[in-house]
């Protein structure tokens, strides 16, 4: 008999005593109408003639176990689509200070160009007036059309000003590696923003997501995101963004890190080989991504030994990679004692709270 | 030849152990060098004619020409790779090799048209016989299968894989679908039933970009890419249930590194944890499956900038003592020595002399050879 295991009630929650900054709570669409405020009476319209239910593409299918925990769905919508049970179940129950909303919505999946800029600015408004103008604990990350990267720079243009908005979302599963320059617009408007660009677990571009193609299994394809977050990291560093653009900071989240060390190893090496290629790149490859990116924390994709996750914080040679995430309403820990890896020192795990974040995003007492 | 041995040895310290070379490239003296071994003039007439065709949109410089050490051109003007006598010279004698396994690069299965893949192949394995296996016997290799195409895999192993000298089934890890996928099974069935290991390496070409994002642009994204290549192929193997299915499969990595394999292992059990039900045919935890049926060969060496960190590795993933075999990937640029690849740091007991050729011996079925040491003695 096939044992699917089912996804355990949301953890309480904890006080650690001290401010956390959640990094990775989903916010989902409840409807495509929840949209229509925000879209034109065109949209609206063709939206409705249409039947179109809004992009279909989830990186998260509805009846996996890790994509919800139970008691997070609302009566009237998906999990993450309540406000109030974002409030009751991260916000309150984690003491968080400052949380930031990754809305589920595949707008990259879109393959109209139109339509996407128009989703992606409706998405984003709701973002500001359905959320962030609701409780002051909020950020959020906004989306962007990005199969036109023109499009997307004007769509930064219009509400990366927001004080709510810290970054901007580029789904793992792209249309081309993200150093490459037809991506420089975007990162261009980012920098211009003050905003900090963002990896996310996810994404629909329409190409297979591993160098072999379409693999059968979702938990394959979950497994290989880790694999396609390197090669986005491997394109960043080669194309010579982070030197084009010395601003630039980027989040990756839900992307796993405990392959940095292994990642960092193999990269640095080659780097000193084949360096003569890309003489822009003047540093340590492993170098780049400690000065200018930071890692949500949840997957750990770790063992509950101690010894190992002090060798993984020794191989990493820094504490001020990883920022605390409760993937909410994702399934990764089943008590609220999980969501850290075991045996941090109070300085890891003050730093992974709170300080980590608040310095990359300019948060509380770091703000700039 | 006992002097010369002696002559080639006297600037290198000698390796403690026998050394069992896992990835050692053979090249053609010239482009026509195939044409005679075909086994019928049809094809011997298109490969003539019309030739290779693979997937493109590749073309970037690559750093160093054919990826050779500069100093690995025979001085008789052929080249890299390409003359037995001067690879006796410059690595089999120089550090005394017990065998070495060769990894012959030349695309057969990355045709398009896979008929002229397959008679490819049959030539390519003919050549290995006649020029390479047969003259030089510390030498094996892997049969050249098209292996896009699993029934005429399956008739090139009928036709060939029990010449003594194949000791493993020859792939390369870019595939047009993840190799878990059911077009590859009649292969791994054959494997099994033969008991030979399937060795796969870096490269080839699938007609799939090399990122899950498209084609990168450097060379450098390409070869650091491939460990990420050979994550995904792990996954795609365990997930897939090969393992309940061809429960005696070996399968060897190599030059894909290593350095990911305790993470992987961590990612793909937690993930499992949760969605094996979509799994079912998993009946354990996916890093056990990997610590039983993969072997990887050690070239690119992992460097930690701190050596002792590859030990906290080989904590992390204690099984790979048993599984990683040396190799140096001549003759290409990033050729790692056996007397100087390990890092400088106490190392596990027994762990050298099995990554030296105790791994290897044991799963290719090498038997031990004396240790041709007269010559360095006299050295």
């Amino acid at each position: 008999m096939t044992v699917y295991p089912v996804a355990p009630q949301v953890p309480g929650g904890l006080n650690f005593g001290q401010p956390v900054i959640d990094t990775d709570i989903h916010c989902a669409v409840p409807s495509p109408r929840a949209l229509f405020p925000y879209l034109t009476d065109q949209w609206r319209e063709y939206i409705t003639t249409s039947a179109f239910k809004g992009p279909n593409d989830t990186p998260y299918p509805g009846g996996a176990a890790t994509s919800a925990l139970a008691g997070t769905k609302p009566e009237d919508g998906p999990p993450g689509s309540s406000l109030k049970l974002i409030q009751e179940q991260v916000l309150d129950a984690w003491n968080v200070e400052i949380g930031i909303l990754n809305p589920s919505y595949s707008v990259d999946s879109i393959s109209a160009p139109d339509t996407a800029a128009a989703m992606a600015a409706a998405v984003n408004d709701w973002l500001i007036n359905d959320w962030l103008a609701k409780d002051s604990r909020l950020r959020a990350t906004m989306v962007i059309p990005t199969r036109v990267p023109e499009m997307a720079a004007a769509e930064i243009d219009r509400v990366g000003d927001h004080p709510g908005i810290v970054q901007v979302m580029l789904p793992a599963v792209a249309q081309s590696p993200y150093g490459q320059r037809r991506w420089w617009p975007v990162f261009e408007a980012i920098e211009r923003h003050n905003l900090v660009a963002s990896l996310q677990f996810g994404g629909a571009s329409g190409f297979p997501m591993t160098p072999a193609g379409w693999p059968s299994h979702y938990v394959e394809e979950y497994v290989d995101m880790a694999a396609l977050f390197q090669s986005h990291l491997l394109s960043i560093i080669s194309e010579g963004v982070l030197d084009k653009f010395p601003a630039l900071r980027l989040s990756m989240i839900e992307s796993g890190w405990s392959w940095l060390p292994g990642f960092f190893w193999r990269f640095d090496k080659v780097w000193k080989g084949l360096r003569r290629e890309t003489p822009w790149v003047r540093e340590l490859p492993s170098e780049y991504i400690k000065d200018r990116m930071r890692f949500s924390l949840q997957p750990l994709d770790l063992p509950d030994d101690p010894v190992i996750v002090q060798q993984i914080f020794e191989q990493l040679d820094s504490d001020s990679l990883l920022m605390f995430s409760t993937d909410y309403p994702h399934w990764h820990f089943d008590t609220p004692e999980g969501a850290l890896p075991v045996g941090l020192t109070d300085a890891q795990r003050s730093r992974i709270l709170y300080d980590n974040a608040a310095s990359f995003y300019g948060f509380g007492r770091y703000a700039r | 030849m006992a002097v010369a041995l002696a002559q080639s040895s006297t600037d290198r310290r000698k390796t403690k152990y026998p050394v069992i070379d896992g990835d050692i490239h053979p090249t053609l003296t010239s482009p026509r060098a195939l044409d005679k071994y075909f086994l019928d003039d049809e094809w011997r007439t298109y490969h003539q004619t019309i030739g290779g065709r693979g997937f493109t949109g590749t073309s970037v410089p690559r750093t160093y020409p054919n990826a050779a050490r500069v100093d690995s051109y025979p001085p008789n003007g052929r080249p890299s790779g390409s003359d037995l006598d001067f690879m006796r010279m410059q690595l089999l004698d120089a550090w005394d090799f017990e065998y070495g396994i060769l990894q012959p690069l030349l695309g057969a299965a990355s045709m398009r048209n896979q008929e002229y893949g397959a008679a490819l192949s049959s030539a390519i394995n003919e050549w290995q016989i006649a020029e390479w296996l047969e003259p030089e016997d510390r030498l094996r290799s892997g049969l050249a299968i098209p292996y896009e195409n699993g029934p005429l895999s399956v008739k090139e192993i009928e036709r060939r894989g029990s010449y003594p000298g194949f000791v493993q089934l020859l792939m390369a890890m870019r595939t047009s679908e993840p190799l878990g996928r059911p077009k590859y099974w009649p292969i791994y069935e054959a494997a099994e039933a033969m008991g030979i290991p399937l060795g796969i390496h870096v490269g080839g070409q699938g007609g799939v970009p090399i990122t899950g994002s498209g084609q990168p642009s450097y060379y450098i994204e390409d070869h650091t890419g491939q460990s990420t290549a050979f994550q995904t192929q792990v996954a795609s193997f365990i997930f897939e249930g090969i393992f309940e299915r061809f429960p005696k499969l070996k399968i060897v990595l190599i030059e894909g590194g290593f350095g990911w394999a305790p993470s992987l292992c961590w990612r793909m059990d937690a993930a499992w944890s949760k969605l094996r039900g979509e799994v079912p045919k998993l009946r354990r935890k996916p890093s056990e499956y990997f610590a039983e049926h993969f072997w990887l060969t050690t070239q690119p060496m992992e460097e930690p900038p701190v050596p002792h960190q590859f030990v906290q590795m080989l904590e992390q993933a204690p099984w790979l003592q048993k599984k990683l075999m040396f190799a140096t990937d001549y003759p290409h640029w990033d050729f790692d020595a056996p007397d100087q690849c390990l890092p400088d740091t106490e190392l596990p007991a027994g762990f050298e002399e099995a990554l030296m050729c105790g791994n290897a011996r044991a799963l290719y079925g090498l038997e031990p050879r004396e240790k041709a040491a007269v010559a360095v003695a006299a050295g």
